[in-house]
């Protein structure tokens, strides 16, 4: 297969547009009244959050989840994406009997500011020239998305989340809530993520950037105005992602050197190795769903993340009295955001007195086993929502 | 890191109401309510539960991942990590107590693991197998081998304790780097006390572990076992 010739790409271009501006989503729109104010030193307004909800806010609004969703993923973890048509996006945790149950809490998760499923992003209208935003639209970091995420459970009238839950960019998040928002933040689940982005993980994210950013058709970001994509660029940005999110097991578990649909080598460049035609077809269906400038500033904002630089370097510093319970897990096979990773992270909870659980599931699906069904993985998630609801006063009929 | 796994097991046997080891009872009793608690090789989380019920905010660390995985399951704030690296982590005087049961013995630096106890915690719990024990020197004496007893059922190559210690040597160890001994009790292969009122070589003779309160001040006299004896 060939990465830019896709077939349905014009079709899934033009829903892709759609849901930007108008998605099939819940929308909070926040005037000219409620500004978002930017790290970047902007304030960003008028802008709209597009999110989903699960389950049914109880009466006393004491069992709302967040979940943050993760660099190229959005807000539909649980039902239908209305793109692609795949079923949800983190169904391995959250529905009904799950971990996160929709039986039980009343859970939401939002489309990050700078995404492109709804929310404010790059490639949405910039109400000043009526055309997208692109490269003027203003950079974002985490603490940009939380505090976006908590205008929103502001709107919905929750004070305090009994839980916020997220893996990968979505840990970042979880993380940034209990520092920015600690009183705001019950319990927190932080999966296979990190207080700071790593000089590998930067790299990575470079050469994604930089492989967009040398695709003609990018054309500085004005690719919608000019009537194109930078489908190459973009996919090729993902095939190199995509490859750290799983390990070297997983892909010799999955292909080894298999060829596709041959015997022997065609001594040219097509896919000759079953790997290579996975790696193409995760390129290709990814630019069906994703807008490129808004990977360029998503992956930014992972990059600039890092909790102790806004605490003199001292890591500890920022959950100093947390009354936050902390569950931290980490996978083994996870090279992007590898166990020491966590391991810092739960130093620091300890010296900073913190209740925190941590646990290192062994697989060797990689970063991706996050997203994975890893059963050990999901009881623990399991009962450390069931003792922090216990603790919250969550009963067991609680609906 | 639950090295001497279920200790001991005739307590466990016993037909009880609720089982709880004799030993987790014994460190129980020593530890007030409302206190902060870091359990260090907490095992499967048993003895933090007993101490939760009780009203005690607890914290483990635990180096088997099953044992972690299972605590946390337990709704334990429990993290993976070794005693001999990770204590280093936390600040001096984050915790009331700091308990380490059964586990000193599988340290590879045990001095070092006790003096972070007492400055992580403003107190310690330590229990542990006594090798000075009547079975274990008879083994020895008689039968020119390494012992094993029913609570330290591992051969001398697979076991995973690698400084076994009297009590004598323990206490030893404590005079040595100037940690007071506010309590100990010797324990009978039962986990029964043995009578208090015993000299030291009596406990070294047949108490099959020990259970120690420390806390932080210099002892300079001598120690005989009834100055420790609780009120």
């Amino acid at each position: 297969m060939n990465i830019h010739s896709v077939k349905g790409q014009k079709i899934a271009a033009g829903e892709r547009t759609q849901e930007v501006d108008h998605p099939h989503s819940l929308i909070a729109l926040f005037g000219a009244d409620q500004p978002l104010p930017l790290d970047c030193g902007i304030a960003l307004s008028p802008f709209q959050i597009a999110y989903q909800t699960y389950g049914t806010l109880n009466a006393d609004k004491s069992n709302a989840i967040l979940v943050c969703h993760a660099l190229t993923m959005d807000q539909h973890i649980a039902n239908e994406h209305p793109i692609t048509g795949k079923p949800g996006g983190w169904l391995t945790l959250v529905g009904p009997g799950k971990p996160i149950d929709t039986d039980r809490y009343f859970v939401i998760c939002s489309n990050v500011i700078g995404g492109c499923m709804g929310s404010t992003g790059p490639a949405s209208t910039n109400p000043a020239t009526g055309k997208p935003w692109g490269l003027d639209f203003p950079v974002i970091t985490i603490p940009d998305m939380v505090r976006a995420q908590a205008m929103l459970i502001d709107r919905l009238g929750i004070d305090k989340l009994f839980c916020v839950v997220g893996g990968s960019m979505g840990g970042m998040q979880v993380l940034q809530w209990s520092v920015a928002f600690p009183e705001r933040v019950f319990s927190a689940l932080a999966i296979a993520c990190a207080t700071r982005h790593s000089a590998q993980n930067i790299a990575f994210h470079e050469l994604g950037r930089q492989a967009v950013m040398a695709d003609p058709e990018w054309q500085h970001g004005r690719y919608f105005e000019n009537g194109c994509f930078p489908h190459r660029g973009l996919a090729v940005a993902r095939m190199a992602a995509h490859i750290t999110y799983l390990s070297d097991a997983a892909l010799h578990r999955k292909f080894g050197r298999k060829m596709q649909d041959r015997e022997l080598p065609t001594f040219s460049f097509d896919a000759d190795f079953q790997v290579e035609s996975y790696l193409r077809y995760q390129g290709s269906s990814f630019v069906e769903r994703f807008d490129a400038n808004s990977y360029l500033y998503l992956t930014r904002a992972m990059d600039y993340f890092d909790i102790a630089a806004d605490h003199d370097g001292v890591l500890a510093a920022a959950f100093r009295g947390t009354q936050t319970r902390f569950c931290v897990v980490s996978f083994t096979s996870d090279w992007l955001f590898p166990t020491s990773e966590s391991r810092a992270i739960v130093h620091a909870l300890n010296a900073g007195g913190a209740r925190v659980s941590f646990a290192e599931i062994v697989t060797d699906k990689g970063h991706d086993a996050f997203l994975l069904d890893e059963p050990e993985f999901i009881d623990i998630a399991r009962a450390f929502l069931q003792s922090a609801g216990a603790a919250h006063g969550l009963g067991k009929a609680e609906r | 890191m639950s090295v001497q796994e279920s200790l001991p097991l005739e307590a466990h046997a016993r037909p009880q109401l609720r089982v709880h080891r004799a030993d987790h009872l014994l460190v129980a009793d020593m530890v007030e309510s409302g206190t902060k608690v870091l359990d260090v090789g907490c095992g499967e989380g048993d003895l933090m539960q007993l101490l939760e019920s009780r009203g005690v905010d607890c914290r483990g660390i635990e180096l088997s991942r099953e044992g972690v995985n299972r605590c946390v399951a337990r709704g334990l704030a429990v993290v993976q990590g070794d005693a001999d690296t990770d204590l280093d982590h936390y600040v001096d005087d984050a915790f009331d107590y700091v308990i380490l049961s059964q586990t000193l013995q599988a340290t590879r630096q045990p001095k070092e693991v006790l003096e972070n106890l007492l400055r992580i915690g403003r107190r310690a719990i330590v229990s542990f197998p006594n090798f000075g024990y009547i079975n274990m020197r008879l083994q020895l004496l008689i039968h020119g081998q390494m012992p094993r007893t029913e609570n330290l059922p591992a051969t001398w190559y697979d076991t995973p304790n690698i400084h076994f210690c009297t009590i004598k040597d323990f206490v030893g160890l404590c005079d040595e780097i100037g940690v007071k001994m506010e309590r100990a009790v010797a324990l009978d292969r039962y986990g029964r006390p043995l009578r208090l009122n015993a000299p030291w070589w009596f406990w070294n003779m047949f108490g099959e572990q020990g259970v120690f309160l420390l806390s932080r001040a210099q002892q300079k006299t001598p120690p005989q076992a009834a100055d420790y004896i609780a009120p």
